[in-house]
């Protein structure tokens, strides 16, 4: 059944990508490791966990075109997902500071002991063990969409009021993150973090590694992905983004379809975040503002929605656009970005890939045109009600 | 009303409010197993609603509505309702218009519909030949491979009774299905429903008089929401008062 499903998802699409991913999660610690410095192949140190962070963005706008491009859910909240996964990552790399912080405690982390707390709150217990933390990384993105989603969905939210709802929730986990009461560094959030799994997180093979988890992680999701949307459910996924009502007259329930997308696309936006964290060295609730979410979205957008290729295009290249614009023009970012998500929803609305596809359709439609027209006018019949030739 | 076991479908003394307005008004109809009934009647007579109420898209203010002469229709939601067994055809063709012909039949095909079932789901033979038979039977298959978008008005029409088929229901309600519709097309179309009620009970909202006249089957004219006239087709237009309300002058 499951092996069935997955060679399903091996179409030709899938491999490429996947084997593309695979082979840059080889090349690029090898050309950093192992040539010379000064060698023109060599990948400097800085660029290591920066492809790696354009990686974990690459999979962010794959989760929400998971639920967005394939079911229509224009969630405007993922950054909250990521943001969750970032941080229960950093409760991790905080236990393992040990009597290295200013403080050296061994238990307490720096801002626990600057603010007069005398023991560990009890959400922190057990987040010194790397699996335990993972576990969060999945567990807790994955429950706040499943509540989220179950309540919204039941009583029928859709389309915008969805979305401002998603809002909403990233935006209140915003300000409950900025209170020290919370336990999770306030303002300041969690950094200054020195080893994961015992290995120093600045060394060159641990930025080198953690560039490999990610780009697995991505072909990982990238499978599980194009298993779900090539599935029979998949298509069921954009039946209730076109007709919803259509397909709940089928029989289907609508309602835990999209409880489905919106989970997994939760659970892969989290691991996203604990892979970006580590590669940054810092998670703090600017995370969860809104305008990063609505970042996701163009990154989405640009790439192309619906498809699988399309996020993984989007998010990479418009932050490769980000980091050069910001060094280079910083003053002039925003209204870049602003003007290609104009340009885009105006000019290109399927997106880069959908261009392609855009341009590839009309050549062979034009030779179909041709063809069927001369066909038609050779048999003397109209063309309507006629059944066109089979491709 | 008379008695429930036995019918298909049991509306007794059904009515609906929209703020204030009633769209359906004391409404009682009663539809056998492998019949046909053909509803008509003028624009605002309540027929979608009524559609609407059966499928449980709306809950209606009082009445009974039973189906199998059991099952009551109003405290369950869509999905359930077409899980039990009743396929809807809209007045607007509404198929998936990004799936091609056949996705559009498998989605519809009578299987298990929950989430993990239809992620695992892989088409059986005998799935395929079916799938392939109903398209055979709404004569699509030699486009199963196109998009239902690119499909004509009448075509997408056909697809969508084809969907209904695939659900294997034992109550058809189809709504205006011969809109846009070519001469021959309708014909035909008669011709599929009449077979379709040999073993199934289906419902027909129509507007065309020659259409329906084609379905021989019984008529029941609605007016402001309630059954004005019902019979043959003969009768119900020889009524003095549907010639009055609905034929016209």
């Amino acid at each position: 059944m499951i092996t069935q499903a997955l060679f399903r998802a091996l179409d030709k699409k899938a491999i490429w990508i996947v084997a593309i991913l695979l082979a840059v999660a080889i090349a690029v610690p090898l050309s950093n490791l192992m040539l010379p410095d000064g060698h023109p192949l060599r990948l400097p140190n800085y660029a290591v966990p920066l492809f790696g962070k354009y990686l974990t963005f690459a999979m962010l706008a794959l989760a929400l075109d998971l639920v967005w491009g394939y079911c229509g859910i224009l969630s405007l909240g993922h950054g909250a997902f990521f943001a969750i996964g970032g941080y229960a990552m950093g409760m991790y790399l905080m236990r393992q500071i040990g009597t290295r912080g200013v403080y050296a405690n061994p238990v307490l982390p720096d801002f626990m002991v600057f603010l007069n707390w005398k023991e560990l709150p009890w959400y922190w217990y057990g987040m010194d063990n790397f699996w335990i933390a993972m576990l969060m990384v999945v567990l807790v993105p994955g429950l706040l969409a499943f509540v989220f989603g179950f309540l919204a969905f039941r009583s029928r939210v859709t389309g915008v009021y969805l979305s401002i709802i998603t809002q909403a929730m990233t935006y209140a986990l915003l300000l409950a993150f900025f209170r020290n009461d919370m336990g999770f560094g306030g303002n300041n959030g969690l950094t200054d973090f020195k080893d994961i799994l015992g290995q120093s997180i600045s060394a060159p093979t641990t930025r080198a590694a953690l560039f490999a988890a990610s780009a697995i992680a991505l072909a990982l999701a990238v499978l599980a992905c194009s298993m779900i949307v090539n599935s029979k459910l998949g298509k069921v996924m954009v039946a209730v983004r076109d007709a919803e009502s259509r397909t709940r007259f089928l029989g289907y329930r609508v309602e835990y379809v999209k409880l489905f997308a919106f989970v997994v696309s939760a659970v892969i936006a989290g691991i996203a975040g604990a892979l970006y964290v580590p590669q940054v060295g810092i998670i703090n609730p600017s995370e969860f503002d809104p305008a990063n979410s609505i970042e996701v979205v163009i990154w989405t957008a640009v790439g192309g929605r619906g498809t699988i290729v399309g996020p993984i295009i989007g998010g990479i290249l418009v932050n490769v656009g980000k980091s050069y614009f910001t060094g280079a023009f910083p003053e002039y970012w925003l209204f870049a970005l602003g003007a290609l998500f104009v340009v885009v929803t105006l000019f290109m609305p399927k997106g880069i890939v959908g261009l392609i596809g855009q341009y590839r359709r009309a050549t062979t439609k034009r030779e179909q045109h041709d063809r069927t027209a001369s066909a038609e006018a050779e048999a003397g019949i109209e063309p309507t009600n006629q059944p066109k030739p089979a491709e | 009303m008379t008695d429930k076991t036995g019918t298909m479908l049991y509306l007794d003394g059904v009515s609906v409010a929209f703020d204030g307005f009633k769209a359906i008004n004391n409404l009682s109809i009663i539809v056998h197993p492998a019949e046909m009934l053909a509803i008509i009647g003028p624009n605002g007579a309540g027929k979608t609603t009524m559609m609407d109420i059966i499928t449980g898209k709306t809950r209606p203010d009082d009445g009974q509505v039973l189906f199998d002469g059991r099952t009551d229709l109003t405290k369950l939601d869509e999905a359930a309702i077409a899980n039990l067994g009743i396929g809807r055809k809209f007045q607007k063709p509404t198929v998936f218009e990004s799936h091609t012909v056949w996705d559009n039949i498998e989605m519809a095909l009578k299987k298990p519909r929950g989430v993990f079932a239809t992620l695992f789901y892989a088409a059986s033979t005998a799935d395929n030949a079916r799938i392939s038979e109903i398209l055979e039977t709404v004569r699509l298959l030699n486009r199963k491979h196109e998009l239902a978008a690119d499909l004509s008005h009448g075509q997408k029409q056909w697809l969508e009774i084809g969907m209904l088929l695939a659900q294997d229901p034992k109550l058809l309600l189809v709504d205006e299905p011969v809109a846009g519709m070519t001469d021959a097309e309708t014909v035909e179309t008669a011709k599929l429903l009449r077979e379709i009620a040999k073993t199934r009970s289906v419902v027909v909202v129509e507007h065309d008089m020659s259409f329906v006249r084609e379905l021989g089957s019984r008529v029941t004219c609605l007016a402001e929401g309630s059954v004005l006239a019902e019979g043959t087709l003969d009768q119900v237009s020889a009524n003095p008062v549907v010639i009055e309300r609905y034929l016209g002058r």
